[in-house]
């Protein structure tokens, strides 16, 4: 609401109300806390094509990132990198660091199963596996050794309670995920996610196949979400960055052209084309 | 006025019509006959004995293929227990490792294999499993209808595990899970309604097949289930008797002819009705 605007810098024509920008918050640690996730000139190649380009990129723990920029710009690649996911299909050359407190996860001798374990991913279109709830919930915690049944309900309950999802499904947990709306699935792909107990959650447009009221549950959500997780999320809605986000990256053909306070890239960015972007001018 | 089309597209489309209805008639004629045939000469023949006696010694009319009922049932049990794991285990190897120089090996030599003529696989278990223990029995004959099956539930289940969608393996490759755990916990389950389907499809193909048989488990006219023994199956006495001179056996081919189109046609509804009811608990 009170977006400071420096004096004689013109507001540009934001497609996004004011009012809708997130007030920054401004918790100024005495001595900043390191990034839970860290880029360093990193270059991503996928064969026969460089997707991202030299990324400078710093997400502070607990702290909600949103990357914004138009389609194939490599922002759905960017994430993908940093639970290597991405080169589960094809293979990929990645230079440049990509840190996980502090750990370049393409070092050789990464864990995976561990890295994806801490960092949780939410997809494009919900893909709830082919099971009932519980198992979707439960499927994480028992991959990762939790086998006892009171426990795992235990975890069951309180993910879907996280998620916002609890008081729809609990009297019928064990029928199949695939009966529920595109929405409620979505949120059990987040309590499945938040079952392992992550430490940073990446989104990659998880609304985009959602209607507006199941959009807004799961911004809410990511509300929630921000007081315990480290959250990067993809998202072509700007709207939604400027609601959700502390901080937005605005990715143009494959190189981050500005970070900054969501706040300050909707209001006073520092980059023509970040501005031409915003206000709608192309994208 | 305008809208009516001309003529002449009329009449090339009835003639289009025309002949996709002889096709249909064409390929379902043949079909019709048999089942007529056989269920009008099998059926008068079926009783009560047919179902519980083992055939009456030569000369006697009367009693039945009890033995071979279960001489089939036990042979394709035993192709089933040793073409179903190789075959899905196979079929997911080729699927995971699409590109490798290996899967197109394989993939090449199971499309072969499903072309081999029958005859030749009984040849092949014959010098496998006939000649070097001295005699014909159950276990070279199930070895023989086993091989047949393979190539069917590999290329089945390869070409369902196609058909998953990826997301479903980022989503578990992403929540931590191996790729091992991935396919056997979510890829091969998601497509397991398919695949049994396609087990059922090949079970009945096999249960039909004689040549493999003839010269590995043979005929037995004795109640016998050891399996180091030759085994009396459906087909291949439903074989014996029909060149057989005897009236009375001729009426019991036809009737032992009934039985086995029946079961595959009971087995196959059944295959259809398992698979919608598994796709519907997956569905919703």
């Amino acid at each position: 609401m009170t977006a400071t605007l420096t004096p004689g810098k013109t507001l540009p024509r934001s497609l996004v109300p004011l009012s809708e920008v997130r007030n920054h918050r401004s918790q100024t640690p005495a001595v900043p806390a390191p990034p839970k996730v860290q880029l360093r000139k990193m270059s991503f190649h996928y064969p026969g094509r460089l997707a991202l380009q030299g990324i400078d990129l710093s997400v502070p723990e607990r702290s909600v990132v949103a990357i914004i920029g138009p389609s194939g710009c490599g922002k759905s690649t960017l994430i993908k990198s940093i639970n290597r996911i991405a080169e589960t299909s094809t293979p990929i050359r990645v230079e440049g660091e990509v840190l996980f407190d502090g750990h370049d996860v393409y070092s050789p001798g990464t864990d995976l199963v561990d890295l994806r374990r801490r960092i949780g991913m939410l997809f494009q279109k919900p893909n709830p596996f082919p099971k009932s709830i519980f198992d979707n919930v439960a499927f994480g915690p028992r991959i990762h050794g939790t086998h006892r049944r009171s426990e795992i309900e235990g975890v069951v309950e309180k993910s879907l309670r996280q998620a916002a999802l609890w008081d729809e499904v609990q009297d019928r947990l064990h029928t199949s995920a695939m009966a529920l709306s595109g929405g409620q699935q979505q949120r059990l792909c987040l309590a499945r996610v938040l079952a392992v107990n992550p430490e940073v959650i990446l989104m990659d447009e998880p609304c985009s196949a959602l209607d507006p009221i199941s959009t807004a549950r799961i911004e809410e959500l990511i509300e929630t979400l921000r007081e315990r997780y480290t959250v990067l999320i993809v998202t072509h809605n700007m709207q939604q960055a400027a609601r959700v986000s502390d901080r937005t990256a605005f990715l143009l053909n494959g190189s981050l052209v500005e970070v900054d306070t969501t706040e300050k890239i909707f209001t006073t960015p520092g980059d023509r084309r970040t501005e031409d972007y915003i206000t709608g001018r192309f994208g | 006025m305008m809208l009516r089309p001309p003529l002449r597209r009329k009449i090339i489309s009835a003639v289009f019509v025309g002949f996709c209805a002889a096709s249909v008639a064409v390929a379902l004629v043949p079909l019709a006959f048999i089942l007529y045939f056989v269920l009008r000469q099998g059926v008068s023949s079926l009783d009560l004995a047919f179902f519980t006696q083992t055939p009456k010694p030569v000369g006697e009319s009367g009693g039945g293929m009890a033995n071979a009922m279960v001489g089939t049932l036990i042979m394709i049990g035993m192709a089933a227990l040793l073409a179903v794991p190789v075959g899905i285990i196979s079929g997911v190897y080729v699927s995971e490792y699409r590109r490798s120089k290996l899967s197109a090996a394989v993939r090449f030599s199971a499309d072969v294999l499903n072309g081999v003529p029958s005859i030749v696989i009984g040849i092949f278990a014959y010098s496998l499993a006939v000649l070097p223990f001295g005699g014909f029995s159950a276990l070279a004959g199930a070895l023989a209808l086993g091989v047949m099956m393979i190539p069917i539930i590999l290329r089945t289940t390869e070409e369902l595990l196609a058909l998953v969608p990826s997301s479903l393996r980022e989503a578990s490759l992403a929540l931590g899970a191996s790729r091992a755990r991935t396919v056997f916990q979510v890829i091969l389950p998601a497509a397991l309604p398919g695949i049994l389907t396609g087990i059922l499809v090949a079970l009945a193909r096999i249960a039909g097949e004689t040549a493999p048989l003839l010269f590995t488990s043979f005929n037995n006219r004795y109640w016998s289930t050891r399996l180091d023994k030759p085994m009396a199956s459906l087909t291949v006495q439903v074989y014996t008797y029909a060149i057989s001179p005897y009236d009375d056996w001729h009426r019991q081919a036809w009737a032992g002819a009934t039985v086995l189109i029946g079961s595959i046609l009971i087995f196959s509804l059944l295959a259809r009705l398992a698979a919608r009811r598994l796709e519907r608990m997956h569905l919703s």
